[in-house]
């Protein structure tokens, strides 16, 4: 019997599904599924897990398995539209990417990993960005914003964004 | 010092030098033209091997003598793993290469597939480098309508499809079997050796796992040949046979404290010196360097009296650091606390260690929170001790984990507080000088941020 798809349309599917030829199994699918169903969902609900596995003739512990250990995907409630990761790795730390991610999380209202009420912004520490030749830089959504005064990051970060791709 | 003509970074700064057109007016695809009408695999492999070129993801292992180590005659799939992982604190070479010029590193991977006799290759690049993505599938995309890639290309029975993979923000998949078991879709836990993936790897399949540098560079070796390659860096000790040599360019990645952070190549062994000075414009606002991280944060630290290090694989193990890494430098200027450096470095490795073995869990866990501790006010002189104690039990090579990612977490702590000792205690004794001296175990402070 074929359970009934909750989270996941069937335009999700059909993005995993174009990958399938790409690997010999279906379980290297698991990372690809996560980003497909978290670039719509902005995150990926338990839901979700089970209904991946069930794409993916996995155990919903298997993909669970997978989720949890990359901190990169959010599982209680979405991240904001835009998602910016502040770097905090010791390239950005001697130029105040620690003063940054302060200053943001503090005139925004938010603990680090958290999101603003209205869920516009998420703001999250990162570890190395491999942009260090702008540090301190923020990763927002696919915009890398270079040489970040913490003035210029808080308005930038207050511009509308393109989702994260 | 002789003027050095880049070429692995021939293309930054000319217009739609990503694109194919601009790559062939160049020279390129040539080369890999001639090798699939003219030579077998088996030369290509005798090629890099002759050349010297070592891998320059930081292990910095020879390439050639890697592919050998496949078994020959097997009935494949023989996989080829791309590793664009680069999460090395300091490191963004990779990230030039494949936005500046992605048909390098595509011809390059195209040759070593052949070489290999792979006839799948994936490059798994990490998440945060989104504008590389586009430009590695639109550089893909051209290939394949320009009949480099696809089945039978250039009309021989050698076949290849290029498939971009990408990463979800962990440190550890740029570990090889760290990434195999995560594109096998798994968490990224590094497997235990042996097997190699040249015999067992992804999907239990042969696998080699190169990095985007290396590619490139077997493209310039292919275009320009064995003796160009070999006549820039450091020739192979001759008093120590274990030595290799350092041949060919490289990309130096320089940040932190200097004047023009940036990446830039130079013939490896140039010394930090030369890099800082040279190329780098200077440390920033005329101060001077404390310390340097030679080739990413895990490689440890170099004092200022040691910035004349050549920086070639074999020169910062000269100087007590780990090795020549990614070859990302980082310098801290003399404004900087030592303390404040080793707590970053603490909480990268807490945050990012995978878990598998409890050494490197607990260890680079257990250094962040007497770090947090120590720059609380409370530290005491036995922390440095205890600290130095985490550094030297956690690692490959005190035998203790699987992976060598946790020497690299313990190179930093044994470096800074070997080399900076006096700043550590000065620290400690001011900051806590009620309680330096005390002895008895302590409770760990709650620490916030590590996860």
């Amino acid at each position: 019997m074929i359970a009934q798809r909750k989270v996941l349309t069937d335009e999700m599917v059909a993005k995993i599904e174009a990958l399938a030829p790409r690997y010999p199994n279906r379980q290297a699918l698991t990372l690809p599924a996560l980003h497909i169903v978290n670039a719509e969902l902005l995150h990926v609900p338990l839901e979700a897990v089970v209904e991946i596995a069930q794409v993916l003739s996995l155990a919903p512990a298997e993909v669970q398995d997978t989720l949890t250990f990359y901190q990169f995907f959010h599982q209680e409630k979405p991240h904001g539209k835009v998602r910016a990761f502040v770097c905090r790795s010791v390239s950005c730390a001697l130029r105040g990417g620690d003063h940054l991610l302060e200053h943001l999380c503090q005139k925004n209202g938010v603990e680090p990993y958290g999101t603003t009420p209205d869920g516009e912004l998420t703001i999250e520490p990162a570890e190395c960005l491999g942009a260090c030749d702008f540090a301190p830089c923020i990763l927002a959504n696919d915009d890398l914003l270079k040489n970040m005064t913490p003035e210029a990051a808080e308005a930038e970060l207050k511009k509308p964004r393109a989702r994260a791709t | 010092m002789t003027p050095f003509k880049p070429v692995l970074l021939e293309a930054v700064g000319v217009p739609d030098g990503h694109s194919i057109t601009s790559y062939k007016s160049r020279g390129g695809y040539a080369p890999l033209e001639k090798v699939l009408a003219e030579k077998q695999p088996v030369d290509v492999i005798e090629m890099v091997k002759s050349s010297g070129l070592r891998g320059r993801g930081g292990a910095g292992f020879s390439t050639g003598l890697k592919w050998t180590f496949l078994p020959k005659d097997h009935p494949g799939p023989i996989y080829l793993c791309v590793n664009a992982d680069e999460s090395e604190p300091g490191t963004f070479n990779n990230r030039i290469l494949m936005e500046d010029d992605p048909h390098q590193v595509i011809e390059g991977i195209i040759l070593s597939s052949y070489a290999t006799r792979a006839s799948t290759a994936y490059i798994y690049l990490r998440y945060e480098y989104p504008h590389s993505w586009h430009r590695l599938q639109a550089a893909i995309d051209e290939a394949y309508a320009a009949g480099y890639l696809g089945t039978n290309i250039r009309g021989t029975s050698f076949s290849l499809d290029i498939y971009l993979h990408r990463g979800a923000a962990a440190y550890i998949c740029g570990e090889e079997t760290g990434l195999i078991e995560s594109l096998e879709g798994k968490r990224a836990w590094p497997r235990i050796k042996p097997p190699f993936p040249a015999i067992e790897g992804l999907f239990r399949k042969p696998t080699v796992v190169n990095n985007i540098e290396t590619m490139a560079c077997v493209a310039q070796i292919a275009r320009r040949g064995v003796d160009w390659f070999k006549s820039i860096g450091v020739p192979a000790d001759p008093a120590n046979p274990r030595d290799p040599g350092s041949y060919g360019p490289k990309l130096y990645c320089l940040s932190g404290h200097v004047e023009k952070p940036g990446c830039y190549e130079a013939p490896l062994g140039i010394t930090a010196r030369q890099l800082i000075d040279e190329f780098g414009g200077g440390v920033w606002k005329g101060r001077k360097a404390k310390a340097v991280i030679p080739g990413g944060i895990s490689m440890g630290l170099m004092t200022e009296s040691e910035l004349d290090t050549p920086l070639d694989f074999a020169g910062p193990g000269k100087v007590g650091c780990l090795g020549l890494g990614t070859a990302a430098v980082v310098v801290i200027d003399d404004q900087t606390s030592i303390v404040d450096f080793l707590h970053n470095s603490c909480r990268f490795f807490a945050h990012e260690s995978c878990g598998q073995c409890t050494p490197c869990r607990e260890g680079t866990s257990w250094s962040l929170r007497m770090l947090e501790r120590i720059k609380a006010g409370k530290g005491r002189l036995k922390d440095l001790d205890l600290l130095l104690e985490i550094g030297q039990t956690m690692g490959m090579m005190p035998g203790s984990t699987i992976c060598g990612l946790a020497d690299g977490a313990a190179w930093p702590i044994k470096n800074a507080i070997k080399k900076f000792r006096g700043e550590f205690e000065d620290y400690i004794k001011r900051t806590n000088p009620s309680g330096w001296m005390v002895t008895d175990p302590v409770p760990a402070l709650q620490i916030v941020g590590a996860h």
